[in-house]
């Protein structure tokens, strides 16, 4: 497919005229095209790297620590055992 | 049988792993960030009366997250930070989309800028926040905050632009379709 590509911009003559066309009348833009790039790049790679850890989710140590807020009363695991045998 | 409003409960859980993001980007450690966040947790749910229902969440917890980081800060000043960049110790997924070397040079940029830059920098260009949201904050004007957004771009820019026109030369093209793709 990309073999294809080639020779078809090789057969289009018109095609390398647009480039040259192209190149020759960016010097004056390049310094601004340049910088829009690497501003755009500077967005993608803030948000690459913030994304990262982002990904990583919710780490148990937060989730045990929110459970431990959050039941009604610090109660540890042997007192729930003698209270349900107390059930019994 | 919960004691917090289990929606609320869900909202906080929900923002931890951006306030991780955040924190890391503020303290240069992994391992102090996620004290930060513990901190934050601790005092959000310990002060959830002071919390109006309805209004920002997320802009809320940030807010105690920066003001414990810079409460502690002062106190005994940032430590030595982590040379390799906090951000190289979480990476878990493998950057094959972007070189490695290309990252390299953005951390070592966004080290280079001044704290309250890279914190304006990093809560709107990738927290997601407004610029009303990042001031408030920041607890600083909304004027401030573009100022130090565009001072934290244009020195990432020049950090940036020595190094593509070193690295890079004939590249961009691709990198520019590349980005532009991803945009879309």
């Amino acid at each position: 497919m990309s073999g294809k590509k080639i020779m078809n911009d090789e057969q289009a003559g018109g095609r390398s005229t647009v480039d040259s066309l192209m190149t020759t009348q960016l010097p004056g833009s390049g310094s601004s095209t340049l910088g829009s790039d690497i501003q755009a790049k500077i967005g993608q790679h803030l948000r690459a790297m913030y994304d990262d850890v982002v990904r990583q989710g919710v780490p148990d140590r937060f989730m045990d620590l929110l459970s431990q807020l959050d039941s009604p009363a610090p109660k540890t695991t042997a007192s729930r055992d003698s209270d349900g045998e107390v059930e019994r | 049988m919960s004691k917090f409003d289990p929606a609320l409960r869900d909202e906080i859980i929900a923002a931890i792993p951006n306030l991780r993001a955040f924190a890391i980007s503020l303290s240069g450690s992994v391992d102090r960030a996620d004290d930060l966040v513990q901190e934050t947790l601790l005092r959000a749910f310990a002060n959830i009366g002071s919390f109006r229902v309805g209004t920002n969440l997320p802009a809320w917890l940030f807010t105690i997250l920066r003001n414990l980081f810079r409460s502690e800060y002062r106190k005994r000043r940032r430590e030595v930070p982590d040379s390799d960049g906090a951000f190289a110790a979480t990476l878990t997924t493998n950057p094959d989309q972007n070189s490695h070397l290309d990252f390299e040079d953005f951390r070592t940029a966004l080290d280079k800028l001044p704290s309250d830059q890279r914190e304006a920098l990093v809560l709107v260009g990738a927290s997601g926040f407004s610029y009303e949201e990042a001031a408030d904050i920041c607890h600083c004007a909304v004027g401030t905050i573009k100022s130090r957004v565009n001072r934290a771009r244009k020195r990432l820019g020049e950090l940036l632009a020595i190094d593509s026109a070193e690295d890079f030369g004939i590249d961009q093209t691709t990198r520019g379709v590349m980005i532009a793709t991803e945009r879309v």
